[in-house]
């Protein structure tokens, strides 16, 4: 037995091979050692990719410890490789001397062919610098299953399990968590559940006999602040937040969406969890999961339309007119490879200037991001206290790497959270020259500019709202050119407030502000890579400090004065350099651009060469 | 309780029903008598204000909304038929009307509007067709006939346009009817039963706007020639028009239906208008008797139906979701896909 003190390792597979479910079923045994962990799974672009080639591979990488991670790790200890085009994909990426654990029996003549290989990698020197554990899995599977009852086509299926249970034996990963999922998953088909049960287990018995490995590998636990633990995506934590929020706010969920990749999962998972009240609406496109929210918003609901890149286009006059009516919705926007179409399942950032500035008019949105998969369910209720506090629409942005990656996530006590009020007012607030009463839909608390809300169905608040310009106070229409003036900027100075509500950004530089040699600063998804980053540069001594944004709109009131007191400020992000041009625009620093477009996030390898290249050159 | 309405208790008359907003629609304008239908039918039925929700989109007819002393939204061009979706489905306790017009229903709202009929959403839509483009000042419309000169089309539409009873029809609508802004009794009568309906009502106005298509429905509207052209829609009754009911509708050796003359086919002959057929396909034949408002035209209730209601469905599985489950509980949920502890 080894210890080691974290591995990487990567699941790869034809899309049809299981690989996202044994490397699900890895994570959450890992997770119970427990090691910190993340995860990084990565699809096929297309659905239903030709089997068998390398646009077809699909796979899970998960980063396990015995310390603190960040990052799903930036280059995997160990290929699993269920056929020649896995091997194609992935090789380069594995470290130098890493593991290959290569399904034998998928490596024939057509396979190989189909993967691009004119022979035979497996025979040939191409992989002399690795440690190469060529394992019949297809014919181990099928040996298993002989006796099942099962039909060799569909034990061949269980091949995944193999591969997971040789895999949990050379980690010491406990087997009976898996067993009992099997057995409760399958538990309406007996021979499935036979053949996976059959196939794991002899999956793991093959690594204690088969003498190949030189020995099995323990990663001790982590240690973990005292709480209670689960390992969640970001998709289901942003489900989740919203359920939380709805119940903070006491204001019913509504969810108006039409699907789209990555983002139908948070549909899915809503529409699963009726018992909270929540109802959710797949319309008829993505305006009308828009409009659809806007309409429960006016009722009183707490609206939310959830969508990628190609949905928020289509959502922007929507979200224009919930700006202009000034009522609460949230706009949950998981972002991927753009333009039009790009690439639907890999990652990018690159809708930040779209959801702050996207829209006709001067029409501002408030802008919060997730900067993990657990922080995505206190992103999402944090974006429903502003829209629901400040009556406006607020987007909420994820990425495709965070909806689908997981990280353990200590539980917090959701009985602690803060209440949202809706404040919403039940009798009139106006009175006429004659003395009558009435109610004025757009009269406004002095401090946060929000208006005073009232709800069909309260009598004697009757009320109409709309998008044409109107009067400040009464709401009606009113082409007067000042109160047109005073209006744009009462819309703007009420977003504005919210700098006021939010904490101040938080400055990470162990020399007091101005210390270090250069500043980084991150939002979203980059947050994980930038910090692994910069801590692995102050581990050679170098001076960096980060700064991480989780508000786009309005930005922290102090991050003028943080930036001011350094020099040199670099902002890495997942597209080309879209929150660095607003940094500069509000401050006149002189902010750099570390980009990359490539529907990956970044390596901690990158952001470190990104900080030594500045201080070096200095 | 009297049988006259009351809102939040007090007595109301058409008047109650007018928002303090100055009426800005062209003089003569067609939306004029469609307003004062809606204030005195909710009145008389006895709505209630506080309850009552009006939807727009964009148009000269989606300004009704601000006419209205009720809760309303003026929203976006098309988008009505979506906002008060989301609305019914959130607040079922809710008497929503969409006010739209046919470029704003037909053209950029299209997708909404059917898939609002084909869901049977809790909602009445009411849709002021007058066959022209009124806000933007006069570009043809998509029920605009061939060949309308218009300001977009100087030598004449080319494109086919919709009927919009057929068009409601073929999108499963549970409730459809026509009626005309020259009527206000009619008119009062069709929309009283779109709001009683459940589901989604579909009420299509023929509404003259006199400034930029002026007369587009006389023949049908006009006293002088409507024996000749209004064909009533009356269920349970032999469907028969003309100064003295020398005309009807009958089905023909052919199977279709057609215009005859009631002393060539007699009496027997004449088809009895029966709303409530669930086989939507007698309906749509009456819908296609004329090609355009320049001939026959019937008018009235085509389709009345019952079919379970969107918004009622939502509801009714969340809460049998409630009961089998139990009210959810969030640290529950937090744990539901497995948990360890550190101590
Ligand atoms: C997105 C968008 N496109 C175009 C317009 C301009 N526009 C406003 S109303 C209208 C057509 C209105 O026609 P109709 O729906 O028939 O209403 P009417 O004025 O005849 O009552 C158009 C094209 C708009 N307001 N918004
Ligand atoms: S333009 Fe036509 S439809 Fe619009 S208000 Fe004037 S008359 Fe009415
Ligand atoms: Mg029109």
């Amino acid at each position: 037995m080894k210890e080691l003190d974290q591995v990487v390792i990567r699941f790869a597979g034809d899309s049809g091979d299981g690989m996202q479910l044994a490397g699900n079923r890895f994570t959450v045994v890992t997770s119970l050692i427990p090691n910190d962990l993340a995860t990084l799974p990565d699809f096929p672009a297309e659905i239903r990719a030709p089997a068998g080639t390398v646009a077809g591979v699909s796979s899970f990488q998960i980063h396990f410890s015995d310390h603190d991670i960040l990052t799903p790790g930036d280059k995997p200890d160990v290929l699993v490789a269920m056929n020649p085009a896995a091997l194609k994909v992935h090789l380069s990426s594995l470290v130098p001397g890493g593991v290959i654990l290569a399904n034998v029996d998928a490596f024939d003549e057509r396979s190989l062919s189909k993967a691009g290989y004119s022979s035979n990698p497996l025979d040939g020197d191409e992989l002399n610098s690795y440690r190469v554990y060529r394992i019949p899995m297809t014919k181990l599977t099928l040996e298993a299953c002989k006796d099942a009852g099962v039909k060799p086509r569909d034990a061949e299926r269980s091949k995944n399990f193999f591969a997971l249970g040789l895999v949990s034996w050379m980690y010491t990963r406990p087997i009976e968590p898996t067993i009992d999922w099997i057995k409760k998953r399958f538990a309406s088909n007996e021979l499935v559940r036979e053949a996976n049960l059959r196939s794991f287990k002899a999956g793991y018995n093959f690594g204690e006999t088969a003498e190949l490995f030189e020995s099995q590998y323990e990663v001790a636990p982590a240690t973990f602040r005292g709480g209670i633990y689960t390992s969640v995506t970001g998709n289901t934590a942003l489900a989740w937040g919203l359920i939380a929020a709805s119940r903070l706010a006491k204001m019913p969920l509504f969810l108006g969406s039409y699907p789209i990749t990555p983002a139908s999962d948070i549909l899915h998972e809503l529409a699963k969890l009726k018992e909270f009240g929540v109802k959710t609406f797949q319309a008829e496109d993505e305006i009308a999961g828009a409009g659809s929210a806007l309409g429960a918003a006016f009722g009183g609901s707490l609206a939310v339309t959830t969508t990628s890149g190609p949905g928020i286009d289509l959502k922007a006059e929507t979200i224009g007119l919930a700006a202009h009516l000034e009522l609460p919705m949230v706009i949950v926007d998981i972002q991927r490879v753009g333009p039009s179409t790009g690439i639907p399942t890999k990652t990018e950032q690159s809708d930040l200037s779209a959801v702050v500035y996207g829209r006709h008019g001067e029409s501002p949105v408030p802008v919060v991001a997730a900067r993990s998969p657990s922080h995505a369910f206190e992103a999402a209720i944090e974006a429903c206290r502003i829209a629901v506090k400040y009556r406006t629409p607020v987007y909420l942005l994820s990425d495709g790497y965070i909806a689908n990656s997981s990280e353990p996530w200590m539980l917090p006590d959701v009985s602690k959270i803060e209440p949202i009020d809706p404040n919403f007012l039940e009798a009139p607030n106006h009175v006429d020259d004659e003395g009558k009463s009435s109610y004025w839909p757009y009269v406004r608390d002095p401090e946060t500019f929000a208006r005073q809300w009232a709800l069909p169905g309260t009598p004697g608040m009757e009320h109409r709202v709309g998008g044409l310009e109107h009067q400040d106070g009464s709401g009606s229409v009113s082409y007067d050119p000042l109160n047109h003036e005073r209006m744009v900027q009462l819309r703007q100075a009420k977003v504005g407030a919210i700098a006021k509500d939010i904490p101040p950004v938080e400055l990470n530089d162990p020399d007091g502000p101005g210390g270090a040699d250069v500043l980084l600063v991150s939002w979203g998804s980059t947050y994980s890579a930038v910090m692994a980053g910069v801590k692995r540069v102050r581990t050679r001594g170098m001076k960096a400090a980060m700064a991480h944004l989780m508000y786009l709109n309005p930005f922290p009131a102090n991050l003028g004065e943080v930036l001011s007191h350094y020099r040199k400020i670099l902002v890495p992000e997942i597209n080309s350099g879209q929150l660095c041009t607003m940094l500069r625009a509000a401050y006149l620093v002189d902010a750099q651009s570390i980009s990359k477009v490539q529907g990956l996030p970044f390596k901690t390898a990158e952001i470190e060469a990104a900080i030594m290249d500045v201080i070096d050159n200095d | 309780m009297t049988d006259v309405a009351t809102t939040n208790g007090k007595v109301t008359s058409r008047k109650d029903w007018a928002s303090d907003q100055e009426v800005r629609w062209c003089p003569g304008c067609g939306d004029f008598t469609i307003l004062a239908a809606m204030q005195t039918m909710l009145a008389d039925i006895g709505a209630r204000r506080e309850s009552t929700v009006f939807v727009s989109g964009i148009g000269c007819s989606s300004r009704f909304p601000y006419y209205m002393n009720t809760y309303g939204i003026h929203s976006i061009h098309g988008r009505a038929p979506a906002l008060a979706s989301g609305l019914a489905i959130a607040r079922p306790d809710l008497d929503i009307w969409v006010i739209t017009g046919d470029g704003d229903a037909l053209s950029i709202g299209g997708n909404h509007f059917i898939h609002a009929m084909r869901r049977n959403i809790n909602i009445n839509i009411v849709l002021f067709n007058n066959q022209i483009y009124g806000l933007t000042k006069g570009q043809y419309s998509p029920t605009s006939e061939v060949g309308s000169v218009t300001k977009s089309t100087p030598y004449g539409s080319i494109d086919t346009p919709f009927n919009p009873i057929s068009l409601a029809l073929g999108a499963e609508a549970t409730y459809v009817a026509r009626t005309h802004d020259m009527d206000r009794n009619h008119m009062m009568e069709v929309l009283k039963r779109a709001h009683e309906h459940k589901g989604t009502s579909f009420v299509e106005i023929y509404q003259n706007c006199n400034v930029y298509n002026d007369g587009a429905f006389s023949d049908i509207t006009g006293k002088d020639r409507r024996a000749d052209y209004l064909i009533p829609l009356v269920h349970g009754q032999a469907i028969r028009y003309g100064q003295n009911g020398e005309y009807g509708v009958a089905r023909g050796d052919d199977g279709h239906l057609h215009l005859v003359r009631v002393d060539e086919v007699g009496e027997d002959a004449l088809l009895i208008h029966d709303e409530s057929l669930d086989n939507p396909s007698q309906a749509f034949e009456l819908s296609r008797l004329a090609r355009g408002p320049h001939e026959p035209t019937p008018i009235g209730i085509f389709r009345s139906v019952e079919r379970p209601e969107y918004g009622y469905e939502v509801a009714r599985q969340v809460a049998e979701v409630e009961s089998k489950k139990g009210i959810g509980d969030i640290a529950a949920l937090l744990q539901s896909s497995g948990t360890w502890t550190v101590n």
